[in-house]
């Protein structure tokens, strides 16, 4: 008889060790499937997992893993201070599309005028974006008690259909012979997120993602305003009494991840995807809820778990155009990955118990 | 500019390396395709593979082919077609039209990779060819089809993004359906997606809920072919692909993009070193476009009129975009007997007189 006992508290080596053994878990049923399919698992695996890293094109492939993580870690960073505080703000692809289109007309506007400034200027401007963007669901919030799951997640639509309009009409290229999208970034070197190490993937927003996980590593472990954040997650009532305006939180929180996802939003489209174009957004806002839960919502968690989710993404298409795996099995993967995430964190909350119950 | 040299000095490390006579040292000819859908999709990308195969089948082991399925347009499509250039393809077609700067940027860091991107214009560095098909063409025997058919003189047409291709298929269908029919009216929703099943049958349900009853899409899957199915009365043509599993009704016939041709054609250049950077446009004549079988449910003096139709564009002595002709505003565009030029054609921007929508922006 095997039977689940909650643990008096969550175990700290656990909640480590968890993560680590869903990818075990994950490398064999992924193993399995792709060995269903007539694959060698074992070079499968080693596809996805390995050489990325050190294989023969690792030169270019741990550039993109920073490109690709970049923006997962700079938004979910953003996420985690508002999840850890209770406060859920799922419509970051909103603030992300949003950031992008306000630092990127803006460096339109000032096309073709040569300057640093221009830059710096379009990041201000895509973190004001996101942050405003996000304000939406906050303002509501704390003046109509609305819900900020709901309102936020349906503000994602109108940020895409705004992005939609801006491809089309006001921001097009003047040159690009009736077809959508902006100007490209590229062709314009002041406006354009340039990598800073030629070849590392290095660009600014990777940059930033760094220093906001030394940012967040701080305000959790040194401020008070993590320490707020903290208490109002775990004992609501007592963050009350103990003198929290939970206004100003969920303001806060808001704000912040809002203008971090405009920040990954204005990162992304002024360097690796260059223009605003109608589907210029993939999913980073919905798959950073993903990597802030993965990275226990933990500052040094989320930035592993970024760097993992991409190592999956990357590998997982290289899998693709080598071994001829289906596109449909690599997302198997990574759902698995998921899975097992979420299946193993029992171990977190409660431990098995051999033999029979005891009788108090 | 700096992150160019290291990738190619990258490269040319590793060709190297390895050494040897196809400038990275394989025997085999290796081709590469990158699909914004799933191979399974019934439509666009399916062709596609269909191409890709051809050409597996033409050159046997003097070939190998790799592809990778939904690829984003934008960042990730550069990654995806870099990696390809990264493990040693010669040759790689991006289909899609959300591909044309990653692969002109991807292009300009591999030289001695040639790179095929299908319905775009830009050629930035001569190992980059673009290819497309008059698919105006096939919407011009659509159009006269469903004007012919309808009886509520509702038209639905489930539109991708407004880039002139689409555009032009629009007009295309609209004049040769008002040609056949003056009281029809078409009513078009943009999906903003190529491949979305789900969006794809929403629209086709939402037009079919508006009155009409003939569905034309250009959009990837068979979603909508489905959705019409369910509907008493409506007819629908395969896009891309025949898709044939939906005859004899709702789909009552097909525009089919036949890609082997060109794909055989442009590998065996590669092959033999005579590969040139080229812009190719061809139409029904060519056999780049076909028509699919038209069903018993289309009358058969419509169908002859359709295949005679055909045949007039195929041999040249019809043009789809034949004055007078004038803008939705009411400006000139053709004159009576003047057909529209190439470049026309390219990068059409406006809807021809008598289409109510507003392209949008």
């Amino acid at each position: 008889m095997i039977t689940l006992e909650k643990r008096p508290e969550p175990s700290r080596f656990w909640s480590w060790a968890t993560p680590v053994l869903a990818v075990l878990l994950t490398m064999v049923a992924g193993g399995a499937m792709f060995a269903a399919l007539g694959k060698d698992p074992v070079e499968a695996i080693r596809t996805i997992f390995w050489d990325p890293l050190f294989g023969e094109f690792a030169f270019y492939y741990r550039g993109q893993l920073l490109v690709k993580a970049g923006p997962l870690i700079l938004i979910a960073i953003g996420l985690s201070m508002g999840f850890r505080a209770g406060i859920w703000n799922i419509g970051a692809e909103g603030q992300y599309i949003i950031g992008a289109i306000c630092g990127a007309a803006l460096g339109l506007a000032f096309y073709p005028f040569d300057s640093f400034i221009v830059f710096p200027l379009m990041v201000l401007a895509g973190a004001l974006g996101g942050f405003l963007w996000a304000m939406i669901p906050g303002i509501l919030r704390v003046k109509f008690n609305t819900n900020e799951i709901l309102v936020s997640l349906l503000l994602v639509y109108v940020a895409e259909f705004i992005l939609a309009s801006m491809a089309l009409g006001a921001l097009k290229n003047p040159d690009g012979a009736g077809f959508p999208g902006s100007r490209n970034f590229r062709s314009y070197p002041s406006g354009f997120n340039e990598e800073i190490i030629a070849g590392t993937g290095l660009h600014w927003g990777v940059v930033a993602a760094f220093i906001a996980v030394i940012f967040a590593y701080v305000l959790f472990a040194r401020h008070q305003m993590g320490f707020q954040i903290k208490l109002a997650g775990q004992a609501p009532r007592a963050a009350r009494f103990g003198g929290v305006n939970p206004s100003r939180l969920i303001l806060f929180c808001l704000g912040m991840s809002g203008a971090l996802a405009g920040l990954a939003g204005l990162f992304e489209v002024s360097g690796p995807a260059g223009q605003v174009s109608i589907d210029f957004n993939v999913g980073y806002g919905f798959t950073a809820i993903i990597v802030a839960f993965l990275g226990r919502l933990h500052p040094v968690g989320i930035l592993l778990a970024g760097l993992l989710l991409a190592l999956t993404y990357i590998g997982g298409e290289a899998a693709q155009s080598s071994l001829g795996l289906p596109a449909a099995a690599i997302q198997a993967f990574q759902g698995m990955l998921l899975f097992f995430l979420l299946a193993v964190d029992v171990l977190t909350n409660f431990r098995f118990r051999f033999g029979k119950r005891e009788v108090v | 500019m700096k992150r160019r040299t290291i990738l190619a000095a990258g490269v040319a490390a590793l060709a190297l390396a390895t050494g040897g006579a196809f400038a990275d040292g394989h025997a085999k000819t290796k081709v590469g395709f990158i699909y914004v859908g799933p191979i399974g999709d019934g439509g666009w990308t399916y062709e596609h593979d269909k191409g890709r195969l051809a050409v597996e089948a033409e050159f046997g082991d003097k070939v190998e082919t790799v592809y990778q399925e939904n690829v984003p347009e934008g960042a990730d499509a550069e990654r995806a077609i870099t990696q390809m250039a990264l493990q040693g393809a010669d040759i790689i077609f991006t289909t899609s039209f959300g591909y044309m700067d990653p692969t002109n940027a991807v292009a300009a860091k591999f030289p001695d990779v040639k790179f095929e991107h299908a319905t775009g214009y830009k050629r930035e560095t001569p190992n980059v060819s673009t290819y497309s098909a008059r698919f105006y063409e096939g919407r011009a025997i659509q159009g006269h089809i469903a004007g012919k058919m309808t009886k509520t003189n509702k038209i639905g047409y489930i539109a991708s993004f407004p880039i002139p291709e689409v555009i032009r298929g629009i007009n295309s269908a609209y004049i040769h359906a008002k040609k056949v029919n003056p009281d029809v009216e078409f009513n078009i929703i943009w999906a903003y997606t190529w491949f979305d099943p789900a969006k794809e049958a929403d629209a086709a349900t939402a037009l079919i809920e508006q009155g009409a009853d003939v569905i034309l899409q250009h959009t990837d899957s068979t979603a909508p072919q489905a959705a019409a199915q369910k509907a008493e009365g409506v007819i629908t043509f395969g896009q891309a692909s025949d898709m044939g599993e939906y005859a004899p009704l709702p789909r009552v016939s097909s525009i089919i993009d036949d890609w082997a041709p060109y794909y055989i054609a442009r590998v065996g250049a590669v092959m033999d070193g005579t590969w040139e950077s080229t812009d190719t446009w061809d139409g029904i004549g060519p056999g780049m476009v076909a028509i699919g079988e038209i069903s018993d449910a289309v009358p058969a003096d419509v169908k002859a009129e359709a295949l005679a139709m055909k045949d007039a564009l195929a041999d040249g002595s019809y043009h789809a975009f034949t004055g007078p002709l004038n803008k939705q505003d009411g400006t000139p565009w053709l004159a009576e007997g003047e057909t529209a030029s190439d470049g026309d054609l390219a990068g059409m921007s406006f809807y021809v007189e008598g289409l109510t929508a507003e392209i949008p922006n």
